[in-house]
C-alpha cells in the first residue's frame, strides 16, 4: 500500500518536537520501516504491546504519571481497542495522538480491504477528530493533530495512508 | 484461603508511598482503607486494563513503587499484558492477582477454566518472581520480602468467592470518578494541576 513517500525520520522529528517520550505500538506490515527510525530515537521510548487493546491503558497510566504518549496500531487493531477508546480515552477525556495504519487505503477511492471501509465510519461514530497523512508533504497536519488533543482534552487520530518509506527512497 | 479484607490491609500495611491501581470487587475494599487516595486510581470503566494502566504508571514514575491489584477474571482478558509487562520489565512494578475463579461482580458465574495457575504464566511470560499464597499468615510473613524485590512480580492470591448479590448501576456520579481520580494521581505525581476537563463526565 503505497499511496505517498512518507519518511519515518520526518514523522520522528515530529514526535521529537512535541515532546513525545513513549511510543506504545503494535508494529504491522506498514510500519516496519518506522519502527526502526524510533528504535535509533534515544529520547523516545518504544513500548511494544502484545495486542491494542493494551495500548491506550498504557497511555493512560504514562499520561498519569507526566509523560506524553502516542499510540500507534494499526485500523484492525483500533476496532479490537474499540472498548479502551471509549473508557479509557474518550471517557477521560484523554489529550492522545493515536497514529493509526490506514492498512488497505486507496486514494483513488476503491479498495478491497474492509480494515479501510471502515476506518473513517468508526471514527466518525466515535466523534473522534482525524488527519490524514499519505505523505512527507502532509505531515504539517501533526501539529495539527496534537494541538487539537490538547485544547479538546480528547484522542485525536492521524491515519497514516500509505507504508512507511525506506529513508533512502526519494 | 485469604479475605479479600485481609488481603488488602497486608498490602496497604507495606504500601508506603506507591500508586495503587485498583479494579473490581478489589476496588471496593481497597478504598475503604486506603490512606492516600490521591495515589489511587480504580479502573472502573475499562474493563482488564487496571495491568496495562499499572505499567504506564510503573514506566512514567520508576522511581515510585506501583501496585496493581488486579483481578482473575480481568488478567485472563488482558493475559498478553503479562507478556508486555515482562517486556519492559519495570523494577517497580509488583501485580497482586487476587483468583476466586468467578466473576464476582456479575454474581459469581465461573471463569471458563477455574485452575489457572497465573503464578506460573507469569513466570513463563518472563516476570523477575512469583509467588502464590492461599493462607493469610504465609502471606503476611512474605510481604515485606515481596515489596523489596525487584520487579515486575506477580503475586496470586487464593481468595474466598465473594459473589456479587446486587447489580452494579453506572450513573453519571459513578462513571466520573476515574477520569477524577487519574486527574488526582497526575497532580500528586506531577505536582501541577494541568489536565483540564474533557469527555463526558467531567
Amino acid at each position: 500500500m503505497i499511496n505517498g513517500i512518507l519518511h519515518p525520520s520526518k514523522v520522528v522529528e515530529q514526535l521529537v518536537q512535541h515532546g513525545v517520550t513513549h511510543y506504545v505500538t503494535l508494529p504491522d506490515s506498514e510500519t516496519s520501516n518506522m519502527y526502526n527510525a524510533l528504535m535509533a530515537e534515544e529520547s523516545i521510548t518504544v513500548v511494544p504491546v502484545a495486542r491494542e487493546g493494551e495500548a491506550i491503558p498504557i497511555a493512560v497510566g504514562l499520561h498519569v504519571a507526566g509523560k506524553r504518549p502516542v499510540v500507534s496500531i494499526q485500523n484492525a487493531g483500533l476496532y479490537e481497542a474499540g472498548d479502551a477508546l471509549r473508557g479509557l480515552a474518550i471517557g477521560i477525556g484523554l489529550p492522545l495522538v493515536m497514529f493509526i495504519g490506514y492498512r488497505g487505503h486507496n486514494r483513488k477511492g476503491d479498495t478491497p480491504d474492509s480494515a479501510a471501509v471502515f476506518l473513517e465510519p468508526y471514527l466518525h461514530m466515535w466523534r473522534v477528530e482525524y488527519f490524514v497523512v499519505e505523505e512527507d508533504e502532509d505531515l504539517d497536519r501533526v501539529p495539527l493533530a496534537f494541538d487539537r488533543a490538547e485544547k479538546t482534552n480528547m484522542p485525536v487520530a492521524v491515519a497514516i495512508g500509505t507504508e512507511y518509506a525506506p529513508e533512502e527512497i526519494e | 484461603m485469604i479475605s479479600y479484607a485481609d488481603a488488602c490491609r497486608i498490602i496497604n500495611e507495606h504500601r508506603g508511598e506507591a500508586a495503587a491501581v485498583t479494579t473490581m470487587t478489589q476496588s471496593g475494599y481497597w478504598n475503604k482503607i486506603s490512606e492516600h487516595p490521591d495515589l489511587d486510581m480504580g479502573i472502573s470503566n475499562g474493563m482488564s486494563k487496571a495491568s496495562s494502566v499499572a505499567l504506564g504508571v510503573a514506566l512514567g514514575d520508576p522511581d515510585r513503587n506501583v501496585l496493581c491489584l488486579d483481578g482473575d477474571g480481568s488478567l485472563l482478558m488482558n493475559l498478553g499484558s503479562l507478556a508486555t509487562v515482562a517486556g519492559m520489565g519495570p523494577k517497580n512494578f509488583h501485580h497482586f492477582v487476587f483468583n476466586n475463579g468467578i466473576y464476582a461482580i456479575t454474581g459469581g458465574q465461573p471463569l471458563p477454566e477455574t485452575g489457572v495457575r497465573y503464578a506460573d504464566a507469569a513466570r513463563a511470560c518472563g516476570y523477575k518472581a512469583t509467588f502464590r499464597f492461599d493462607d493469610l499468615e504465609s502471606f503476611e510473613n512474605s510481604m515485606a520480602e515481596i515489596m523489596a524485590t525487584d520487579g515486575p512480580t506477580l503475586i496470586e492470591l487464593i481468595v474466598t468467592p465473594e459473589p456479587a448479590t446486587e447489580g452494579v448501576d453506572q450513573t453519571w456520579d459513578s462513571n466520573a470518578k476515574m477520569p477524577s481520580q487519574l486527574r488526582a494521581m497526575r497532580k500528586r505525581l506531577t505536582g501541577k494541576d494541568d489536565w483540564g476537563p474533557g469527555g463526558p463526565f467531567i
